[in-house]
């Protein structure tokens, strides 16, 4: 909640700082800054290059500021750590009244734990030592050196000199302690408002696991096995699919009979999700090799038959009749006309498909593999190894864009004419 | 004297509701070679149903077409077809779509490139030959469409509303430019148009067609296509007797279109 208003906040300070700022020294003399109607006018909205950065930097900012990053200058409040201490007070059956002080040294998890030396103090309770980790809680079982115990009918009554009962919580200086069902005491030192690294680890340890990974490798694979692995799988289910769904969309394409026969197939097929057939495949073909490339094959069948399909439907008539009028064969017409006029739409298609399997590796690599980037963080999250987790996830988005991007660039190398026609 | 002879033809088919349509009902004529007749007539009257069956991408139901005496049964390299929208190859430069007959023939490039070249010289567009087609103008376009149409050596050429997307001025340009090519290639050329004036200007023979069914309504002879090449078409159209049948046609034109709506409105009420 807190982290929201933070963005919030500084979503709309930049946008003032830029606009009444920056804005004020760099006046743009385009035609589009002439325009007066913007609101509405879609070509008139251009990204705001400054919006981007800032946008990026925050994300980095508030993930090490609520991590305790070493890397941020500023950090959220961090949980409790050092030496703190709180007063009980038990009741003995015979009514009388005694308080006694628990020591709590908060570490660091991870450190080695030293409790604090302590003094027994008087009366018939004793002081107590406590050694809890941040993050973590510690059952007291403050009676044990005391004289007179629980099972002789001993109970707490306050603590802090606040009264309390069982199954109460009373906020002390360094957290809050909360008197259990049997009469016991919990401490929970206060966590801040940073997040502990087990859910969200800081940005340098997900770098240093970037190097460690890279180096020494994770589950028998270093991290570029990994993505190999996954890419390699994609790129050979992704070329079968293509290599297969391309002709066949022609044939659906170019014959009464290919439409008729495979029309309720593909029709049928294209809306289920690649996800829903792992099951299956893995029954059919196991969790190897072959199983996954079936399975991108599938995901990429479907969408590279029905944009080849209408690459061919899209062929304007006249450039058809124009081919056949200047003495074009019918394979001419397929090589001269047909094909390089499918070619935009089936790159269209093929940056879909490649999209769909990325996706679909990774899944399928998270139900069951040897290697593979899904596989990868599977394992580590079964593991609590958040880092390799977060790592994974930020790979896989940026192979992901990179593909996006590589086939957009083979697009308007090889289809210079798409959407200029 | 080879001829392109249109014979009888008839062309009715069915419709999903059980109805049907007779799009053309013995349409007869023949054109001699180099003739360039004009087709001119209200939407609807078969004009270019005319022109396909022509181009052979049609079966007409009834009667036959021959070309130097033999049948049309298809698509063939021996009528070339100009369209509207120049229905250009995109992704081949001007010089690639020029030369795709020839190509698509088997023809060496030693054996065409002289052609092609002297039939971008007089389109204009031998510095245009390397450029990317999608990178010209419209009237660019449709010159390089008349060029590859031309390159391919065909005996009739069949246009269909070829100037009908081009601005008014590039429009002028562009008749002068057929009639050029017709003088000197001596082609015989069929150019359907919905623009009574580019019909007189370039027809040397003009059909004007009726609708429902398709049929020939009347055919006139006319000097202003000949008068016309390589001078200022506006002087041919200041001419009294060019503006005479302008009126005379555009008047025709305009009592079939009111029959056409009167028509509509007594099946409507």
């Amino acid at each position: 909640m807190i982290i929201l208003l933070i963005y919030i906040a500084i979503f709309a300070g930049s946008f003032f700082a830029i606009r009444f700022g920056v804005r004020k020294f760099r006046q743009m003399n385009d035609f589009t800054s002439l325009k007066t109607v913007t609101f509405g006018d879609e070509s008139a909205v251009r990204p705001d290059r400054w919006a981007s950065v800032i946008s990026v930097v925050t994300i980095f900012l508030l993930w090490g500021a609520f991590t305790g990053s070493k890397w941020v200058p500023v950090h959220a409040p961090g949980p409790f750590v050092g030496d703190a201490e709180f007063t009980y007070t038990l009741e003995a059956p015979n009514g009388d009244r005694d308080d006694a002080t628990v020591f709590v040294r908060v570490f660091e998890v991870g450190e080695e734990m030293v409790k604090p030396e302590i003094e027994p103090g008087d009366g018939f309770a004793k002081n107590d030592a406590s050694a809890v980790g941040a993050w973590r809680s510690d059952l007291i079982l403050m009676d044990k050196n005391d004289e007179v115990t629980r099972d002789d009918g001993a109970k707490i009554v306050a603590i802090d000199g606040q009264p309390v009962s069982v199954g109460g919580t009373v906020p002390v200086s360094a957290g809050k302690v909360t008197v259990t069902s049997k009469g016991a005491l919990n401490f929970t030192p206060s966590g801040g408002l940073q997040m502990e690294p087990i859910w969200l680890p800081p940005p340098e340890s997900v770098v240093k696991r970037v190097g460690e990974i890279a180096s020494e490798g994770y589950q028998n694979f270093t991290l570029w096995e990994h993505l190999y692995w996954s890419l390699f799988r994609v790129i050979v289910g992704f070329a079968l699919g293509a290599a297969v769904g391309i002709p066949l969309g022609y044939a659906m394409g170019l014959s009464d009979w290919f439409r008729g026969w495979f029309d309720p197939i593909v029709e049928f097929m294209r809306p289920v999700p690649p996800l829903a057939l792992i099951p299956l495949v893995i029954i059919w073909a196991g969790i190897g090799e072959s199983g996954k490339i079936i399975l991108l094959f599938l995901a990429a069948l479907w969408i590279m038959t029905i944009s080849a399909r209408a690459g061919v439907s899209g062929v304007a008539i006249s450039k058809v009749h124009a081919a056949y009028s200047l003495g074009a064969s019918k394979w001419q017409l397929m090589r001269h006309v047909i094909v390089p006029n499918s070619l935009p739409e089936i790159f269209t298609g093929a940056r879909v498909a490649m999209g769909v399997c990325w996706g679909t590796v990774v899944a399928a690599e998270l139900v069951a593999a040897e290697k593979g980037a899904g596989m990868m963080i599977m394992v580590a999250s079964r593991f609590q190894l958040t880092d390799i987790v977060i790592m994974g996830i930020i790979l896989i988005g940026i192979i992901g864009y990179g593909i996006d991007i590589l086939m957009r660039k083979a697009e308007s190398w090889l289809v210079p004419w798409k959407g200029r026609v | 004297m080879s001829t392109l002879s249109i014979e009888h033809i008839s062309m009715r088919f069915d419709l999903p509701n059980g109805g049907h349509v007779q799009a053309l009902q013995d349409v007869s004529l023949e054109l001699k070679t180099g003739e360039l007749m004009s087709v001119l007539g209200p939407s609807g009257c078969g004009k270019t149903t005319l022109l396909n069956i022509l181009a052979g991408f049609l079966a007409p139901t009834e009667g036959q077409i021959t070309l130097n005496g033999h049948k049309v049964t298809g698509p063939d390299a021996e009528r070339g077809m100009v369209f509207q929208q120049g229905a250009l190859f995109e992704w081949m430069s001007v010089r690639d779509n020029v030369s795709f007959g020839p190509r698509m023939a088997g023809k060496r490039e030693k054996e065409w490139r002289g052609t092609v070249d002297h039939l971008l010289d007089i389109v204009g567009l031998q510095d245009f030959k390397e450029k990317a087609v999608y990178e010209l103008s419209g009237g660019m376009q449709q010159r390089v469409a008349l060029a590859r149409c031309l390159a391919n050596d065909p005996d009739v050429i069949l246009m269909d509303e070829p100037l009908g997307a081009l601005d008014a001025l590039t429009r002028e340009k562009m008749q002068g430019l057929v009639l050029r090519l017709w003088k000197e290639t001596g082609k015989t050329i069929i150019l359907i148009t919905h623009s009574v004036e580019e019909a007189l200007l370039l027809g040397e023979r003009l059909l004007v067609m009726a609708p429902r069914p398709g049929r020939i309504h009347k055919e006139y002879r006319l000097p202003f296509a000949d008068d016309g090449v390589g001078k200022d078409l506006r002087e041919v159209k200041k001419n009294p007797e060019f503006g005479v049948k302008r009126e005379e046609i555009l008047s025709m034109i305009w009592d079939m279109e009111e029959e056409i709506m009167g028509r509509t409105e007594e099946a409507e009420a």
